[in-house]
Protein backbone atom coordinates (compact mmCIF):
# COMPACT_ATOMS: atom_id res chain seq x y z
CA UNK A 1 0.00 0.00 0.00
CA UNK A 2 1.50 3.48 -0.65
CA UNK A 3 -0.63 6.86 -0.01
CA UNK A 4 2.69 8.55 -0.98
CA UNK A 5 2.62 6.36 -4.59
CA UNK A 6 -1.26 7.41 -4.97
CA UNK A 7 -0.43 11.20 -4.43
CA UNK A 8 2.54 11.16 -6.83
CA UNK A 9 0.40 9.70 -9.62
CA UNK A 10 -2.20 12.26 -9.48
CA UNK A 11 0.47 15.28 -8.80
CA UNK A 12 2.30 14.23 -11.63
CA UNK A 13 -0.62 13.47 -13.93
CA UNK A 14 -2.54 16.86 -12.58
CA UNK A 15 0.42 19.44 -13.52
CA UNK A 16 1.05 17.48 -17.18
CA UNK A 17 -1.91 19.06 -20.15
CA UNK A 18 -1.30 15.97 -22.45
CA UNK A 19 -1.06 13.34 -19.31
CA UNK A 20 -4.63 14.55 -18.09
CA UNK A 21 -6.33 13.85 -21.53
CA UNK A 22 -4.72 10.60 -21.50
CA UNK A 23 -5.63 9.63 -18.10
CA UNK A 24 -9.79 11.12 -18.66
CA UNK A 25 -9.93 8.98 -22.19
CA UNK A 26 -7.96 5.78 -21.40
CA UNK A 27 -7.48 5.79 -17.82
CA UNK A 28 -6.99 2.10 -17.24
CA UNK A 29 -3.74 2.25 -19.98
CA UNK A 30 -2.60 5.55 -18.61
CA UNK A 31 -2.51 4.11 -15.08
CA UNK A 32 -0.40 0.81 -16.57
CA UNK A 33 1.72 2.89 -18.50
CA UNK A 34 2.24 5.67 -15.49
CA UNK A 35 3.04 2.83 -13.21
CA UNK A 36 6.20 1.24 -15.21
CA UNK A 37 6.99 4.52 -16.39
CA UNK A 38 6.64 7.38 -13.98
CA UNK A 39 6.25 5.50 -11.19
CA UNK A 40 10.19 5.14 -10.03
CA UNK A 41 10.87 8.31 -11.15
CA UNK A 42 12.73 10.57 -8.63
CA UNK A 43 11.48 14.03 -9.77
CA UNK A 44 14.31 16.21 -10.12
CA UNK A 45 16.59 13.44 -10.60
CA UNK A 46 18.28 12.13 -13.78
CA UNK A 47 16.52 8.75 -14.41
CA UNK A 48 19.21 6.22 -14.07
CA UNK A 49 18.64 7.35 -9.97
CA UNK A 50 15.46 5.52 -10.20
CA UNK A 51 13.39 4.62 -7.34
CA UNK A 52 13.34 0.37 -7.25
CA UNK A 53 10.55 -0.44 -4.56
CA UNK A 54 7.72 1.96 -5.65
CA UNK A 55 4.09 -0.25 -6.21
CA UNK A 56 0.13 0.04 -6.57
CA UNK A 57 -1.57 -2.73 -4.51
CA UNK A 58 -4.15 -3.69 -6.31
CA UNK A 59 -7.16 -1.81 -4.85
CA UNK A 60 -5.31 1.61 -5.36
CA UNK A 61 -4.67 0.84 -8.90
CA UNK A 62 -8.20 -0.51 -9.58
CA UNK A 63 -9.26 2.70 -7.91
CA UNK A 64 -7.16 4.78 -10.16
CA UNK A 65 -8.27 2.74 -13.52
CA UNK A 66 -11.64 3.23 -13.16
CA UNK A 67 -11.64 6.92 -12.03
CA UNK A 68 -13.13 6.09 -8.45
CA UNK A 69 -12.64 8.91 -7.01
CA UNK A 70 -14.59 8.17 -3.62
CA UNK A 71 -12.38 4.98 -3.39
CA UNK A 72 -9.36 7.39 -3.54
CA UNK A 73 -11.13 9.13 -0.78
CA UNK A 74 -11.48 5.79 1.05
CA UNK A 75 -8.06 4.92 0.62
CA UNK A 76 -6.37 8.56 2.15
CA UNK A 77 -4.88 9.87 -1.16
CA UNK A 78 -4.85 13.62 -0.57
CA UNK A 79 -8.17 14.86 -1.12
CA UNK A 80 -7.21 18.43 -2.85
CA UNK A 81 -4.95 16.60 -5.51
CA UNK A 82 -7.84 14.09 -6.26
CA UNK A 83 -10.16 17.17 -6.42
CA UNK A 84 -8.16 19.23 -8.30
CA UNK A 85 -7.15 16.46 -11.12
CA UNK A 86 -10.75 15.14 -11.26
CA UNK A 87 -12.32 18.76 -11.97
CA UNK A 88 -9.64 19.01 -14.70
CA UNK A 89 -11.03 15.80 -16.27
CA UNK A 90 -14.38 16.19 -15.79
CA UNK A 91 -16.12 19.61 -14.69
CA UNK A 92 -16.39 20.01 -18.51
CA UNK A 93 -18.97 17.32 -19.01
CA UNK A 94 -21.10 19.16 -16.59
CA UNK A 95 -23.03 22.42 -18.06
CA UNK A 96 -23.80 24.28 -14.72
CA UNK A 97 -20.97 25.95 -12.55
CA UNK A 98 -19.68 23.81 -10.14
CA UNK A 99 -22.32 20.78 -10.94
CA UNK A 100 -19.39 18.46 -11.27
CA UNK A 101 -17.98 19.35 -7.74
CA UNK A 102 -21.50 19.27 -6.10
CA UNK A 103 -21.98 16.11 -7.50
CA UNK A 104 -18.06 14.83 -6.31
CA UNK A 105 -19.71 16.12 -2.49
CA UNK A 106 -22.51 13.56 -3.10
CA UNK A 107 -20.99 10.83 -4.25
CA UNK A 108 -18.84 11.07 -0.67
CA UNK A 109 -21.72 11.64 1.39
CA UNK A 110 -21.91 8.37 3.60
CA UNK A 111 -18.08 9.52 5.14
CA UNK A 112 -18.71 10.71 8.85
CA UNK A 113 -15.53 12.60 10.80
CA UNK A 114 -12.90 11.73 11.23
CA UNK A 115 -12.39 11.14 7.29
CA UNK A 116 -9.00 8.37 6.43
CA UNK A 117 -6.57 9.43 7.70
CA UNK A 118 -4.19 11.52 4.75
CA UNK A 119 -0.55 10.67 5.88
CA UNK A 120 1.77 9.77 4.00
CA UNK B 1 15.46 50.20 11.98
CA UNK B 2 13.01 49.05 9.15
CA UNK B 3 9.40 49.92 9.96
CA UNK B 4 6.43 47.69 10.07
CA UNK B 5 3.40 49.85 8.45
CA UNK B 6 0.95 47.00 8.10
CA UNK B 7 0.10 43.69 8.68
CA UNK B 8 -2.57 42.33 6.86
CA UNK B 9 -4.28 39.01 7.54
CA UNK B 10 -6.22 37.96 4.41
CA UNK B 11 -8.29 34.62 3.22
CA UNK B 12 -7.21 34.16 -0.48
CA UNK B 13 -10.14 32.81 -2.71
CA UNK B 14 -8.74 31.57 -6.23
CA UNK B 15 -12.36 32.80 -8.16
CA UNK B 16 -11.60 36.20 -7.35
CA UNK B 17 -9.52 37.39 -10.35
CA UNK B 18 -11.79 35.59 -12.94
CA UNK B 19 -15.10 36.91 -11.04
CA UNK B 20 -13.68 40.22 -11.15
CA UNK B 21 -12.99 40.86 -14.42
CA UNK B 22 -16.21 38.80 -15.61
CA UNK B 23 -18.54 41.22 -17.75
CA UNK B 24 -21.64 40.51 -18.60
CA UNK B 25 -23.73 37.24 -18.24
CA UNK B 26 -20.13 35.65 -17.11
CA UNK B 27 -20.08 38.50 -14.00
CA UNK B 28 -21.42 36.08 -10.64
CA UNK B 29 -23.89 37.93 -8.65
CA UNK B 30 -21.66 38.43 -5.91
CA UNK B 31 -18.94 40.07 -7.76
CA UNK B 32 -19.82 43.71 -7.55
CA UNK B 33 -20.08 43.99 -3.93
CA UNK B 34 -16.75 41.50 -3.70
CA UNK B 35 -15.09 43.98 -5.56
CA UNK B 36 -16.10 46.84 -3.57
CA UNK B 37 -14.59 45.00 -0.32
CA UNK B 38 -11.13 43.92 -2.04
CA UNK B 39 -11.25 47.70 -3.10
CA UNK B 40 -11.63 48.87 0.52
CA UNK B 41 -9.61 46.57 1.81
CA UNK B 42 -6.95 47.20 -0.76
CA UNK B 43 -6.86 51.04 0.45
CA UNK B 44 -5.87 49.85 3.84
CA UNK B 45 -2.63 48.73 2.67
CA UNK B 46 -2.33 51.40 -0.12
CA UNK B 47 -2.45 54.39 2.65
CA UNK B 48 0.34 52.56 5.06
CA UNK B 49 3.07 52.90 1.98
CA UNK B 50 4.66 49.98 2.01
CA UNK B 51 8.02 49.51 0.12
CA UNK B 52 8.58 45.61 0.51
CA UNK B 53 5.80 43.28 1.31
CA UNK B 54 6.71 39.61 3.31
CA UNK B 55 4.14 37.44 1.79
CA UNK B 56 3.33 34.61 3.93
CA UNK B 57 0.98 31.85 1.97
CA UNK B 58 1.45 28.01 1.46
CA UNK B 59 2.26 25.89 -2.04
CA UNK B 60 -0.34 23.81 -2.79
CA UNK B 61 1.52 20.69 -4.10
CA UNK B 62 3.25 23.02 -6.77
CA UNK B 63 6.95 23.00 -6.17
CA UNK B 64 7.04 21.84 -2.54
CA UNK B 65 6.45 17.82 -3.20
CA UNK B 66 6.62 14.68 -0.65
CA UNK B 67 9.77 13.60 -1.52
CA UNK B 68 11.24 16.41 0.55
CA UNK B 69 8.54 18.67 2.25
CA UNK B 70 9.68 21.70 4.17
CA UNK B 71 7.45 23.00 7.01
CA UNK B 72 8.63 26.35 7.05
CA UNK B 73 10.49 27.89 3.63
CA UNK B 74 11.52 31.89 2.92
CA UNK B 75 12.14 32.40 -1.00
CA UNK B 76 15.69 34.33 -1.70
CA UNK B 77 15.56 35.05 -5.49
CA UNK B 78 15.79 38.11 -7.55
CA UNK B 79 12.48 37.57 -9.00
CA UNK B 80 9.38 35.07 -8.74
CA UNK B 81 7.56 33.90 -11.69
CA UNK B 82 3.80 32.94 -10.38
CA UNK B 83 0.51 30.72 -11.15
CA UNK B 84 1.17 27.29 -12.41
CA UNK B 85 -0.62 25.94 -15.35
CA UNK B 86 -3.06 24.35 -12.96
CA UNK B 87 -3.97 27.22 -11.73
CA UNK B 88 -4.39 28.72 -15.10
CA UNK B 89 -6.73 26.19 -16.04
CA UNK B 90 -9.21 26.13 -12.63
CA UNK B 91 -9.29 29.51 -11.90
CA UNK B 92 -8.12 31.50 -15.18
CA UNK B 93 -5.21 32.96 -13.06
CA UNK B 94 -2.53 34.89 -15.33
CA UNK B 95 0.99 34.26 -15.39
CA UNK B 96 3.05 36.86 -13.66
CA UNK B 97 6.48 38.03 -12.33
CA UNK B 98 7.28 39.26 -8.90
CA UNK B 99 10.47 41.29 -7.96
CA UNK B 100 12.24 39.69 -4.85
CA UNK B 101 14.10 41.31 -2.23
CA UNK B 102 17.06 39.34 -1.65
CA UNK B 103 18.61 41.61 1.35
CA UNK B 104 15.16 41.23 3.08
CA UNK B 105 15.60 37.33 2.65
CA UNK B 106 18.62 37.06 3.46
CA UNK B 107 17.94 38.47 7.16
CA UNK B 108 14.82 36.93 7.52
CA UNK B 109 16.81 33.47 7.06
CA UNK B 110 19.96 34.19 9.19
CA UNK B 111 18.27 35.79 12.27
CA UNK B 112 15.22 33.36 11.87
CA UNK B 113 17.98 30.56 12.36
CA UNK B 114 19.40 32.52 15.13
CA UNK B 115 16.35 32.38 16.59
CA UNK B 116 15.72 28.56 16.68
CA UNK B 117 13.98 28.24 13.40
CA UNK B 118 15.02 25.87 11.33
CA UNK B 119 13.94 27.53 8.22
CA UNK B 120 14.44 26.24 4.51
CA UNK B 121 15.29 28.53 1.69
CA UNK B 122 14.79 28.35 -2.28
CA UNK B 123 16.93 30.43 -4.99
CA UNK B 124 14.66 29.13 -7.08
CA UNK B 125 11.16 29.45 -6.71
CA UNK B 126 7.84 29.46 -8.62
CA UNK B 127 4.89 30.82 -6.30
CA UNK B 128 1.29 29.93 -6.23
CA UNK B 129 -1.97 31.74 -5.51
CA UNK B 130 -2.02 31.80 -2.03
CA UNK B 131 0.88 34.67 -2.74
CA UNK B 132 -0.24 35.98 -5.96
CA UNK B 133 -4.33 36.03 -4.93
CA UNK B 134 -3.30 39.14 -2.40
CA UNK B 135 -1.04 40.41 -4.89
CA UNK B 136 -4.28 40.31 -6.79
CA UNK B 137 -6.63 41.90 -4.50
CA UNK B 138 -3.68 44.42 -2.39
CA UNK B 139 -1.08 45.31 -4.92
CA UNK B 140 -2.55 44.70 -8.40
CA UNK B 141 0.14 46.74 -9.67
CA UNK B 142 2.15 43.95 -8.90
CA UNK B 143 5.43 47.11 -8.24
CA UNK B 144 6.65 46.15 -4.40
CA UNK B 145 9.31 43.65 -3.90
CA UNK B 146 8.46 40.99 -1.90
CA UNK B 147 9.64 37.86 0.49
CA UNK B 148 7.80 34.77 0.04
CA UNK B 149 7.53 32.64 3.30
CA UNK B 150 5.63 29.42 2.72
CA UNK B 151 3.98 27.25 5.69
CA UNK B 152 2.57 23.53 5.03
CA UNK B 153 -0.86 23.29 6.23
CA UNK B 154 -1.26 20.77 3.81
CA UNK B 155 1.06 17.96 4.01
CA UNK B 156 1.03 16.09 7.35
CA UNK B 157 2.85 16.01 9.81
CA UNK B 158 1.88 19.76 10.07
CA UNK B 159 3.90 21.77 13.34
CA UNK B 160 1.66 22.43 15.76
CA UNK B 161 -0.46 25.78 15.46
CA UNK B 162 1.50 27.21 18.83
CA UNK B 163 4.53 27.02 16.30
CA UNK B 164 2.94 29.08 13.36
CA UNK B 165 2.06 31.82 16.39
CA UNK B 166 5.69 31.97 17.36
CA UNK B 167 6.74 32.71 13.93
CA UNK B 168 4.68 35.44 13.66
CA UNK B 169 6.05 36.76 16.73
CA UNK B 170 9.35 36.38 15.48
CA UNK B 171 9.25 37.55 11.72
CA UNK B 172 7.86 40.61 13.51
CA UNK B 173 10.96 41.21 15.52
CA UNK B 174 13.11 40.14 12.82
CA UNK B 175 11.54 42.80 10.29
CA UNK B 176 11.68 45.20 13.11
CA UNK B 177 15.58 44.40 13.79
CA UNK B 178 16.55 44.62 9.97
CA UNK B 179 18.77 47.77 9.85
CA UNK B 180 17.31 49.62 6.71
CA UNK B 181 14.67 52.45 6.38
CA UNK B 182 12.53 50.06 4.97
CA UNK B 183 8.50 50.31 5.61
CA UNK B 184 7.50 46.82 5.36
CA UNK B 185 4.44 44.96 5.03
CA UNK B 186 3.57 41.36 6.05
CA UNK B 187 0.83 39.85 4.06
CA UNK B 188 -0.60 36.24 5.42
CA UNK B 189 -3.04 34.65 3.31
CA UNK B 190 -5.39 31.00 5.01
CA UNK B 191 -8.42 30.17 5.27
CA UNK B 192 -11.30 29.88 7.91
CA UNK B 193 -13.33 26.58 7.45
CA UNK B 194 -13.08 24.74 4.45
CA UNK B 195 -13.51 21.27 2.94
CA UNK B 196 -12.04 20.72 -0.35
CA UNK B 197 -12.29 17.30 -1.85
CA UNK B 198 -14.50 16.21 0.49
CA UNK B 199 -18.49 15.78 1.26
CA UNK B 200 -18.69 19.23 2.71
CA UNK B 201 -17.27 21.10 -0.12
CA UNK B 202 -18.92 23.19 -1.94
CA UNK B 203 -22.15 24.07 -0.48
CA UNK B 204 -24.00 27.47 0.32
CA UNK B 205 -21.69 28.99 3.04
CA UNK B 206 -18.31 27.44 4.58
CA UNK B 207 -18.37 23.96 6.37
CA UNK B 208 -18.92 25.46 9.24
CA UNK B 209 -20.12 29.02 10.11
CA UNK B 210 -19.75 28.22 13.91
CA UNK B 211 -16.34 28.16 13.67
CA UNK B 212 -16.11 31.23 10.89
CA UNK B 213 -17.83 33.22 13.72
CA UNK B 214 -14.98 32.18 16.56
CA UNK B 215 -12.55 32.36 13.80
CA UNK B 216 -12.99 36.01 13.00
CA UNK B 217 -13.36 36.66 16.36
CA UNK B 218 -10.70 35.91 17.50
CA UNK B 219 -8.68 37.72 14.84
CA UNK B 220 -10.54 41.05 15.38
CA UNK B 221 -9.22 40.61 18.69
CA UNK B 222 -6.02 39.75 18.61
CA UNK B 223 -7.05 36.78 21.25
CA UNK B 224 -4.41 34.36 21.06
CA UNK B 225 -4.65 32.47 24.15
CA UNK B 226 -8.59 32.11 23.50
CA UNK B 227 -7.57 30.80 19.94
CA UNK B 228 -4.94 28.41 21.12
CA UNK B 229 -6.71 27.38 23.67
CA UNK B 230 -9.50 25.83 21.19
CA UNK B 231 -7.61 25.14 18.30
CA UNK B 232 -5.14 22.09 17.68
CA UNK B 233 -4.20 19.89 14.72
CA UNK B 234 -7.09 17.42 15.76
CA UNK B 235 -9.67 20.10 15.97
CA UNK B 236 -8.83 21.83 12.64
CA UNK B 237 -10.04 18.29 10.72
CA UNK B 238 -13.54 19.32 12.40
CA UNK B 239 -14.32 22.38 10.63
CA UNK B 240 -13.73 21.16 7.10
CA UNK B 241 -10.86 19.18 6.35
CA UNK B 242 -8.66 21.83 4.71
CA UNK B 243 -9.44 24.09 7.82
CA UNK B 244 -5.66 23.88 9.21
CA UNK B 245 -4.67 26.93 6.28
CA UNK B 246 -6.61 29.06 9.57
CA UNK B 247 -2.82 28.08 10.90
CA UNK B 248 -1.45 30.61 8.49
CA UNK B 249 -4.40 32.91 9.91
CA UNK B 250 -2.75 32.37 13.07
CA UNK B 251 0.83 33.25 12.53
CA UNK B 252 -0.68 36.64 10.96
CA UNK B 253 -1.99 37.07 14.97
CA UNK B 254 1.58 36.54 15.88
CA UNK B 255 2.78 38.97 13.79
CA UNK B 256 0.17 41.55 14.86
CA UNK B 257 1.03 40.51 19.09
CA UNK B 258 -1.24 38.76 21.37
CA UNK B 259 -4.20 41.05 22.59
CA UNK B 260 -4.17 44.18 19.79
CA UNK B 261 -7.25 44.36 18.20
CA UNK B 262 -7.46 44.60 14.15
CA UNK B 263 -7.63 47.94 12.78
CA UNK B 264 -9.94 46.89 9.97
CA UNK B 265 -12.13 43.83 9.97
CA UNK B 266 -14.48 43.27 7.14
CA UNK B 267 -16.06 39.47 5.90
CA UNK B 268 -17.83 38.33 2.90
CA UNK B 269 -20.00 35.30 3.22
CA UNK B 270 -19.73 33.72 -0.32
CA UNK B 271 -20.99 30.10 -1.37
CA UNK B 272 -18.10 27.49 -0.39
CA UNK B 273 -15.84 29.50 2.14
CA UNK B 274 -16.24 32.91 4.39
CA UNK B 275 -13.79 35.74 3.00
CA UNK B 276 -12.27 37.53 5.95
CA UNK B 277 -10.15 40.16 5.90
CA UNK B 278 -8.16 42.36 8.35
CA UNK B 279 -5.45 45.03 9.05
CA UNK B 280 -3.02 46.07 12.23
CA UNK B 281 -1.45 49.15 11.66
CA UNK B 282 1.49 48.49 14.26
CA UNK B 283 2.37 52.23 14.90
CA UNK B 284 -0.76 53.55 14.63
CA UNK B 285 -2.76 54.34 11.40
CA UNK B 286 -1.57 55.95 9.05
CA UNK B 287 -3.36 59.54 8.10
Amino acid sequence: MSKYLLNKFLYTVDRDPALVERYREEPAATVAAWEAEHAPRLLNCVTAEATTWLAFDDAERSALATHDYPALFALGAHPFLTLTLFIAMFERDHPEPLAFQREYAVRLAHHTLPYPDIAT
Amino acid sequence: MAELVAVIASTHHPFYYRASTATGADRPPFADEWVRKIGAFRETLTKARPDVLVMVGSDHFHQLWLDNMPQFLVGKAPFYDANWYNEEREFGLPRMLLKGHEELSAHILRAGLDAGFDLAFSNELRIDHSITCPIITLRPQADLPIVPVYTNIFAPPLPQPRRFVQLGAALREIIESWPSDQRVAVIGTGHLSLELGGPRQFGPHGPDPDFDARAVRWIAEGDLAGCLAEVSLESLHLPGNATHGFMDFMLMMGVAGEGRRADYVDTLDLFHTMEAYFTWYPNGEPV
